[in-house]
């Protein structure tokens, strides 16, 4: 491993929290995909570095929830302070950890709000994926310095030419000057902080200024309440300060003020440019927001930092446990999660097919992976959910416009028009895959935006998309399609109005509710042959003849049945058997009472969750790290 | 006092067919003194132990209105033992002068002259074990016996002045409708005033659940059995049979089983053998299974129950409705809780119970509901 000095924190008394000079500081992030080892190389650092004992480490440092460590992904960012002497001059190093995933750009942004500069950290064996083409982007309309690198050269099958050439010209630098590093190893990593110190700009916030700070993170903490990760751009904060979120006005006392060097180190204050953490007692991730500004309660700022946002949630699941009794205990957990997920919400529901559940709100597919992974493990429920929906905007003749997050709850009465959201997406692709792609796209009601070579053989293709296809099967259909090549990335662009209708599912006649859906004119049909379809396997026979019908309005477009029950009868009943029919009737009778009723007929739930079940797998698999 | 039923259960066979899972034995030794010739016996000594037990608890029969040797194959038994067994029970409760006396027989293990013997010693009345008059569908059930033996063994009973009734089994895999036609017709052919026909019921620890898990047999499809029991109900019917309940047909009323209609009545009896099970005022006890532990626990004094239980009032309920429910003269409306009850009136209109039947206040299955029986009890039991 290349030696670098490293610095004794209390050697280091020119780059102390609270009196470190904006020239010696360095904010920066790193932009990866999800498996290309940013988390790996951030360990590395913390290790160069010198402020993670060799015996206190582990594999991922920074990522802290379970599920994160489990999967790779890092959902929430941190921010770590590490000291590096570059010449014999310390610096200090904030590195903040960004999400990686479409679903928080919002996040993703605001972490890179808090930078100067971004390592770009391709895998030398992958090349770049969607995903991190767009947060690339991203960092550039920041105006964040970019340092790209190719990571993992030790792999056998790294190919840092081909790579460096592509990457280099997205963002304009010669293929030599894209770093080689090896988290792994640890090859490279010296060399790419000593860059980061002398490429990155250090910030120029006005000392004297007004204090404002960027919430770039909050965390809900059991023991110490909400921790609140900001960045100073002017001014700074002490420790007894009072606080001013400006969003709401709302006023704090500051019980806590630091730096995280990766643990948390209580500091005087956070000066110009510098990263840090803040506790004020609140118990709710909701009242410090991300994306807000920050101001003291005495001689405060009048403006607030650009950007910032409130969360919207772009994709509705509803979540019903499958044993209805753990409806509390569902309700519960999703209070705890809230604590820690501002763009988490959500409120009752109850559907016919599947009892008393919540309507939940998410930022997007693997935000509602994640959420219901947790509800699942860190809380013991099984639960079931229903298809993704989007949220349209109906409009009715009679003028009124009504907004659905939920296919039930699709207006009665003359529309005149339904608006649907829209993406951006972009697909990386081999070229070879071209075709298959734009077939799909096609098929799903894209349109072309533009098409660049990234290399010889890789392709960036730019679509127009309803978001409602994508939360469909979008990008199982789109890894299927081109062996699992392609990576995909999307944004809500804006809205279109598009020719939708709500399909029903009808059980003799009564609508079952969790299967009703919005999708394109074009496309009703097939929906509902297929969930007639797999209804009628699923559904067991009744004592009558069920139709199952799948119905726009009153129209019905398709329909299967299920045969009446012929024979439910034990032939034989003498002495013997009359205890043994006995309990085998009573447990018949448990059976009948999990039943649920549509209108006269019985379905088990197993039958529900089964129908819905089927149509899972239409989460990013690639947010996974086997 | 009441009338009691005695059901002694003759755990042998010959042959064990692949689709029985009743306690049945086909060793000829069995050690513990347990074995076929000790049998009569120990059956003997448990009817003692059994009349002893129910003096004690204050329980008293003045006859025995029926009785019934079931198996296995009570005929593997010498004819002697069968009549040992029913002189010796005389002599503890007498017999009522109607008294039915039935014995189950396999058509290839009675002669001319065991029947004879067994009406002699007062068996009233045979049941066969015919199952079909295909040779391949008795080849997949295991049975042995020629299907032509079948008239003759129904003949010679008669002659010997025996009531005589046939069993058939229907939905053997591999079995046509046509094939049911022939057995059923050649059933009635013989003239029986009483048959009884089951839907083959797979249970899952038999060779047959073996053969079908291996794919070497097709399962039963529903709809197939409610067509072949719905033709045998036809010609049943056409052949001047009525049901009376859902598995038994009889000629007139007289000509029922009045041993089953006993169990299915809730009365007592007795079950004396191997595995037997017993009724008496809700305390339903049933005996151990093997013939060896069986004849250990009597040479000991002991009665040889294996476990029972006392059937509480709610469920005595539930077994009032289950049973009364399957026969022909129905259920009195008013048994049914009160919150059932509207359940009568649903299942009426879906054709599962006879509607000039419910006006008189009984509820009576009708064919399409015969088959649907337990659906209609599910929904009218507590």
């Amino acid at each position: 491993m290349p030696v670098s000095p490293r610095i004794a924190v209390d050697e280091a008394r020119d780059i102390l929290p609270a009196s470190t000079p904006q020239e010696r500081l360095r904010n920066f992030c790193i932009i990866a995909h999800i498996d290309h080892g940013k988390s790996t190389l951030a360990d590395r650092m913390l290790q160069i570095t010198g402020i993670v004992e060799e015996r206190a480490m582990r594999a991922q440092y920074l990522d802290r929830m379970d599920i994160e460590r489990e999967r790779g992904i890092t959902v929430k960012s941190q921010a770590v302070r590490m000291p590096w002497q570059v010449d014999g001059v310390n610096f200090a190093l904030n590195m903040i950890d960004t999400p990686g995933h479409v679903d928080f750009t919002y996040e993703v942004s605001r972490s890179l709000a808090a930078c100067e500069g971004a390592i770009l950290l391709v895998d030398a064996a992958q090349g770049i994926e969607a995903q991190t083409l767009a947060n690339l982007y991203l960092a550039m309309e920041h105006d964040l310095t970019i340092i790209p690198v190719l990571n993992k050269i030790d792999l056998p099958g790294a190919e840092p030419e081909k790579y460096a050439a592509e990457i280099g010209q997205l963002v304009g630098v010669d293929p030599d000057d894209v770093l080689r590093v090896s988290g792994k190893t640890g090859v490279g990593v010296s060399e790419l902080l000593d860059h980061v110190v002398e490429t990155l700009p250090a910030p120029h916030g006005e000392v004297d200024a007004p204090c404002r700070a960027m919430i770039f993170d909050s965390v809900y903490d059991t023991y110490r309440g909400v921790v609140t990760y900001i960045r100073v751009f002017d001014g700074s904060l002490k420790s007894r300060d009072r606080i001013d979120m400006m969003s709401t006005g709302a006023h704090h006392e500051l019980l806590e003020i630091g730096v995280s060097s990766p643990e948390p180190h209580p500091t005087p204050g956070i000066g110009p440019g510098e990263v840090g953490y803040l506790i004020t007692g609140v118990k709710d991730v909701r009242q410090s927001k991300v994306g807000d500004t920050i101001t003291t309660s005495i001689r405060g700022a009048q403006e607030a930092l650009e950007g910032y946002s409130e969360p919207k949630p772009m994709v509705y699941s509803g979540l019903f446990p499958i044993d209805g009794s753990d409806y509390p205990v569902l309700r519960d957990a999703l209070d705890k999660l809230k604590l820690n997920d501002a763009s988490l919400i959500y409120e009752p529901e109850t559907s016919t097919a599947l009892g008393f559940g919540f309507r939940v709100g998410f930022l997007g597919l693997l935000h509602l992976e994640i959420v219901r992974e947790r509800l699942e493990r860190e809380f013991n429920l099984e639960l079931i959910s229903t298809a993704p929906s989007v949220v349209y905007q109906v409009m009715m003749e009679d003028g009124t416009e009504v907004e659905v997050m939920n296919p039930s709850d699709f207006p009665v009465g003359k529309v005149d028009s339904i608006t649907e959201p829209i993406t951006k997406a972009t697909i990386l692709v081999p070229s070879e895959f071209i075709g298959a792609v734009m077939e799909l796209c096609q098929s799903k009601r894209g349109s072309l935006g533009g098409m660049d070579y990234l290399s010889e053989d890789r392709v960036e293709l730019r679509y127009t998309l309803p978001l409602a296809e994508i939360v469909f099967d979008f990008f199982d259909q789109l890894k299927s399609k081109t062996r699992g090549y392609a990576s995909l990335d999307y944004d809500v662009s804006g809205s279109q109005v598009a020719d939708l209708v709500k399909v029903d599912m009808l059980l003799q006649s009564e609508p079952v509710d969790a299967f009703s859906a919005i999708v394109h004119r074009d496309k009703a049909y097939n929906y509902g042959v297929e969930m007639a379809g797999k209804l009628k396997k699923l559904i067991p026979r009744q004592q009558f003849e069920v139709p199952i019908q799948a119905a726009i309005g009153a129209r019905i477009i398709a329909r299967e049945n299920i045969r009446a029950m012929r024979k439910d009868v034990l032939s034989k009943c003498y002495g013997g058997d009359i205890s043994r029919k006995r309990k085998l009737l009573e447990k018949q009778k448990e059976g009948k009472k999990r039943m649920k009723n549509i209108g006269s007929v019985e379905v088990p739930q197993e039958a529900f969750i089964a129908a819905l079940s089927s149509d899972e797998g239409d989460m990013p698999k690639d947010a996974k790290k086997k | 006092m009441s009338p009691l039923s005695v059901y002694i259960h003759v755990p042998f066979c010959a042959v064990r067919c692949g689709y029985c899972d009743f306690n049945t034995y086909t060793a000829t030794e069995l050690g513990g003194g347990g074995s076929q010739a000790e049998y009569a016996a120990n059956a003997m000594r448990e009817m003692d132990l059994t009349l002893a037990s129910d003096r004690a608890a204050g329980y008293d029969y003045e006859r025995v209105s029926t009785v019934f040797f079931g198996g296995g194959t009570p005929t593997l038994l010498p004819a002697d033992d069968l009549v040992a067994m029913l002189e010796h029970l005389r002599t503890l409760i007498p017999l009522a002068d109607d008294a039915e006396i039935t014995t189950e027989a396999n058509p290839d293990s009675v002669t001319r002259a065991s029947l004879s013997r067994l009406a002699a010693g007062g068996i009233t009345r045979v049941s066969f074990g015919m199952q079909s008059a295909v040779p391949s569908v008795l080849a997949t059930l295991d049975r042995t016996h020629d299907p032509e033996k079948v008239p003759q063994a129904v003949a010679w009973a008669r002659d010997a002045g025996l009531d005589v009734s046939l069993d058939l089994i229907y939905g053997t895999p591999g079995e046509t409708i046509e094939d049911v036609e022939i057995s059923v017709k050649s059933a009635l052919a013989c003239g029986v005033d009483h048959m009884s026909a089951y839907s083959l019921i797979i249970e899952g620890n038999t060779a047959m659940a073996r053969q079908l898990r291996r794919g070497e047999l097709e399962a039963p499809d529903p709809d197939d059995m409610a067509d072949k029991y719905e033709l045998v109900d036809d010609l049943a019917t056409a052949d001047g049979l009525s049901w009376y309940e859902v598995s038994n047909w009889a000629r007139t009323p007289a000509q029922r089983s009045r041993h089953n209609l006993a169990y299915w009545r809730g009365t007592d009896w007795w079950g004396i053998g191997p595995g037997a099970h017993r009724h008496r005022d809700g305390l339903r006890a049933w005996n151990v299974k093997h013939p060896s532990r069986y004849a250990r626990m009597l040479g000991l004094g002991e009665m040889p129950v294996a476990d029972s239980e006392q059937v509480a009032a709610e469920d005595r309920l539930v077994e009032r409705i289950m049973l009364e429910l399957r026969i022909a003269d129905g259920l009195a409306a008013e048994v049914i809780p009160v919150e059932r009850r509207p359940m009568l009136a649903v299942h009426r209109d879906r054709g599962h119970l006879d509607p000039v039947a419910l006006d008189a206040g009984r509820a009576v299955l009708t064919r399409s509901g015969r088959l649907l029986a337990d659906a209609v009890i599910r929904d009218l039991v507590p």
